[in-house]
């Protein structure tokens, strides 16, 4: 095998960092820390790169499709000879490609938080927290295993617990923390009760093991998992939409997206790697790992692509009205995974070509790029003006110039414009979607001129808009904090150009993917409308936006608000669980549970109190009980026994 | 009824009831003529017994050295004014219960027993008794009074530590 | 002369000897009462030796010097109690066993 020499190294090297940092890096490495963790990284990226080069071009076709290849598979705890939950090392399409991002974003994050985090008290805690989560999501891309996939998504939340949680004196942020591991571990809930059903049903956890069973018809796996159901709806489809919850609530989506704004309280070095280019793909890389499974079921899919695109339209709703920029390039980052979910839920339908699946992997590979770069460009800007305000910004063009200019390049690929990446992602999306189904197609091109609406409003209220006289600034940042922007930008612009189709599709064989002019026209078109009106609105210091949302009145209030979800929530957690069920249970542990364990301590100290004047001290009482107790012995022996 | 008979019963009725004297007299000096009383009675048997030397060796030791070494022992403890005080009731009746019914069980013990009498001549004369004390074969003991001799010396070196006023107490009384 | 007197007859008074010496273990207060008690206990038992030796096996002598050795072990140990006693009184300023009952609960 040619990959196991140093294929392992991947994610053992950050894995090795957080160990190191995070018992030793407070005391012995606390400026170095970051140097070494961003070297680790190095290697790391270097190998994944190393390796996908090896298997797409070296090892490459065979039979024209790409293999499969398990590098590595141990077997660790075996309940029956047909379960168990092993670890394994898998590389396929699907998982080079991550590999190749996380590795490569991350090592982004690691080099700008250089200077982004440069003088913070816990220097060598945040970069261990970084290097565990590097290691967790590595983890959950190379599973071999369903439960081996929902190990390191349980670890992958828990970093992201503590990134969040990085500045914990700040209530809000703890709030925050505990909101979205809360949020996630009860979306998990569905994942864990998916994952019994499928290894129930499909008596095996592997997935190769587990996708072959099921998608062979005349499978006895299949057979009972089609025939048995649970109020009118069969057990396949129960699986895959519990399993499809789990990765909902990673993925923030409707429903389950509320925790996603408020994880902006984190460094937002961390929000470019968690919550826009690694973690939050989470779900869509479920989603395409059981795919085939996905194939099967029409419920399961229509309620992928359902609720992908609600997502996707309701979060970019929103985003037009939020002032806080992170929290309108979370917004933004719903509404992208909106589109990767809906363009895996229309791919299984048509059964020749599957464009959809590859469209979803490659606007994600191409969204953790300008993703990341929007973030990362935002922290630059809140690193300059110490707030996260739309309203303390404004003209900054001229102090920032090298930010301005990979923001710009940025906002034009999410918003769809040749030649850079997001556009060929996105009409690829578009495409497969007006392929298969006209409503979604409509729904979506909408959403993208709304997305290019919001964008650039965020784009014209920091760098131009008014004129902010700013004294005493530090400049734009060290070197650290430059590079990496000027990387992703030149990223940004070049990847669009990969034939993606090339190398990772739905069944593992390549097609070509063509170009069609006239097709794209439109979704330009409703792009470049986006921008006018943006440009219209926000370029210089107006009163329209004012009066305009004044005349929209309740409408953009309550989209401001967010749609009110977090106060429903509140309502029925605080109200109805708390009452309902929180207090009662509270009342029986105290009195009757914790009175019984008190009870039973309070007899056992009465009962003492009596029984310890055995011992008194005097020597005549313990000879009377000694020889009251040989004469009892003598009896017994002689005329019992 | 041969006079032996007459003299065991005798004998036997002193050793009684000087023993009941002994442990329930409430005057201390009481209890101790009762001991020795009781003492002497046992010194009786033995020489009923026909085992002179072992009588002997009883009044020398018993009588004339450990009931004259407790007589001592109540003057150096400032007891011999008052009266001694009542044991507790509840102890009392307890004791005498557990007391009589141990008396009986062993007694019937006694009695379901068969014993079976040797003809042979007891010949307990000093030169046989201490032929043997000296022996080193098997059946001697020389090995046993070579121990006792030892214990006797720890026991008086041990007596007299414990019972040595230290240096402090000494020096408390002198001030 | 010994023929009426069997050997039951002297292990009657040796046992109720013993357990009057138990009596006055049990209920005396004053720690020299309670030694002489002791005193009676070892006294009975001897005659016991005795008796077994005299009416089971005269031929040999193991009775006889196993009293002799109590009687010289009683002694020794009558003179290292009186000594703990002085001890105690020392310390306590009174003989009273129910004044010594420090190790209580």
């Amino acid at each position: 095998m040619p990959f196991s020499s140093y294929i392992l190294l991947i994610p053992l090297l950050p894995l090795l960092g957080f160990i190191v940092l995070g018992l030793f890096g407070k005391k012995h490495f606390n400026t170095s820390a970051g140097n070494i963790a961003t070297l680790f990284l190095l290697i790391s990226t270097a190998l994944s790169l190393y390796a996908a080069y090896q298997y797409f071009f070296v090892i490459g076709l065979t039979d024209g499709r790409y293999d499969t290849i398990k590098v590595f598979d141990y077997s660790w705890l075996v309940f029956t000879e047909n379960i168990a939950i092993n670890i394994g090392f898998v590389l396929d399409p699907i998982s080079v490609m991550m590999l190749v991002v996380v590795t490569f974003v991350s090592f982004i994050v690691h080099l700008f938080s250089l200077g982004y985090m440069k003088g913070e008290e816990r220097f060598a805690t945040y970069y261990a927290f970084l290097q565990l989560f590097t290691f967790s999501m590595l983890g959950l891309v190379i599973s071999t295993n369903i439960f081996q996939i929902y190990m390191f998504w349980e670890l992958v939340g828990v970093s992201s617990y503590l990134l969040i949680g990085y500045y914990f004196q700040k209530p809000s942020a703890v709030a925050a923390s505990k909101k979205a591991f809360i949020v996630t571990r009860f979306a998990d809930l569905g994942f864990l009760i998916g994952i019994l059903i499928f290894a129930f049903q499909g008596n095996t956890l592997e997935f190769d093991v587990l996708i072959a069973r099921l998608t062979n018809i005349q499978s006895p796996e299949y057979l009972s998992i089609t025939s048995a159901g649970f109020m009118g709806v069969s057990l396949l489809t129960w699986a895959l939409t519990l399993v499809f919850i789990g990765g909902a609530g990673k993925s923030a989506m409707f429903p389950l997206h509320v925790w996603l704004p408020d994880a902006m309280e984190g460094p937002t070095p961390v929000s470019a790697l968690i919550h826009a280019a690694t973690m939050v793909v989470a779900g869509v890389y479920l989603v395409a790992r059981l795919f085939p499974l996905f194939q099967l079921d029409v419920i399961a899919l229509n309620i992928v692509t359902y609720v992908g695109l609600l997502s996707a339209l309701f979060a970019a709703i929103i985003a037009c009205t939020q002032t806080d920029i992170k929290r309108v390039l979370a917004y933004s980052t719903m509404s992208q995974i909106g589109y990767m979910m809906f363009a895996l839920g229309i791919s299984g339908e048509s059964e020749e070509m599957s464009l959809g699946y590859t469209a979803s992997m490659f606007h994600l590979f191409t969204h953790a790029f300008f993703k990341s770069l929007l973030f990362l460009g935002a922290g630059a800007v809140i690193h300059f003006i110490h707030s996260n305000e739309m309203k303390d910004m404004g003209g900054l063009k001229k102090y920032m110039p090298i930010t301005h200019f990979t923001f710009l390049i940025a906002c034009l690929a999410i918003s769809g414009i040749p030649p850079f990446a997001g556009f060929f992602s996105k009409e690829e999306i578009l495409l497969a979607a007006y392929q298969s189904n006209k409503l979604v197609y409509t729904v979506a091109l909408i959403t993208s001129g709304i997305t290019a609406f919001y964008m650039f409003r965020l784009y014209f209220s920091i760098f131009w808009n008014k004129e902010t006289q700013i004294e005493n600034h530090h400049g734009e940042g060290a070197w650290n904090m430059k590079l990496p922007l000027i990387i992703l930008g030149v990223c940004s612009v070049l990847v669009g150009f990969i034939p993606f189709s090339n190398f990772v599709t739905a069944n593992g064989e390549i097609f070509d993917t063509s170009f069609h002019i006239l097709f794209s026209i439109t979704p330009i078109l409703f792009a470049v409308a986006g921008i006018i009106i943006a440009t219209w609105y926000f370029r210089f210091e107006n009163e329209c936006p004012e009066k305009h949302s004044k005349k929209f009145g309740a409408f953009f209030k309550v989209a401001k608000k967010k749609f009110y979800i977090d106060e429903l929530y509140l309502f029925i957690t605080k109200k109805i669980l708390f009452n309902l069920i929180g207090r009662p249970s509270a009342w029986v542990d105290k009195n009757v549970i914790d009175a019984g364990v008190i009870g039973s301590a309070r007899v056992t100290g009465l009962l003492s109190e009596k029984i310890k004047g055995v011992q008194s001290g005097k020597v005549q009482d313990y000879t009377i009980y000694f020889f009251v107790g040989i004469i009892s012995l003598a009896i017994v022996f002689l005329y019992i026994w | 009824m041969s006079a032996s008979v007459i003299i065991f019963y005798c004998i036997s009725a002193l050793i009684l009831t000087a023993g009941v004297v002994a442990v329930t007299a409430r005057k201390i000096f009481r209890a101790a003529i009762g001991l020795l009383f009781s003492l002497i009675g046992i010194a009786a048997l033995f020489f009923w017994m026909d085992v002179n030397f072992l009588a002997a060796v009883q009044i020398v030791v018993y009588v004339g050295g450990i009931v004259v070494l407790i007589i001592f022992s109540i003057f150096l403890t400032d007891q011999s004014g008052s009266e001694l005080p009542k044991p507790i009731l509840k102890r009392q009746i307890f004791s005498i219960l557990s007391v009589v019914f141990a008396i009986a069980f062993v007694c019937n013990l006694i009695n379901r027993t068969s014993f079976y009498h040797s003809k042979d001549i007891f010949d307990t004369s000093v030169k046989r008794i201490g032929n043997a004390m000296l022996d080193t074969n098997s059946v001697g003991y020389a090995l046993p009074f070579e121990v006792v001799s030892i214990l006797l010396l720890a026991a008086m070196i041990g007596s007299i530590v414990i019972a040595m006023k230290s240096k402090n107490t000494k020096q408390e009384k002198l001030k | 002369m010994l023929n009426e007197i069997s050997i039951t007859h002297i292990l009657f008074v040796s046992t109720a000897l013993f357990f009057i010496g138990v009596y006055g273990l049990l209920t005396r207060r004053n720690l020299i009462t309670i030694l002489m008690s002791v005193e009676l206990m070892l006294n009975s038992v001897n005659i016991n030796f005795v008796a077994f030796n005299k009416y089971l096996f005269p031929e040999k002598m193991d009775g006889i010097f196993f009293s002799i050795f109590i009687i010289a072990i009683a002694a020794a140990e009558a003179a290292v109690a009186i000594a703990i006693i002085i001890n105690l009184y020392r310390s306590h300023q009174s003989i009273d066993v129910e004044d010594a009952s420090e190790m209580k609960y």
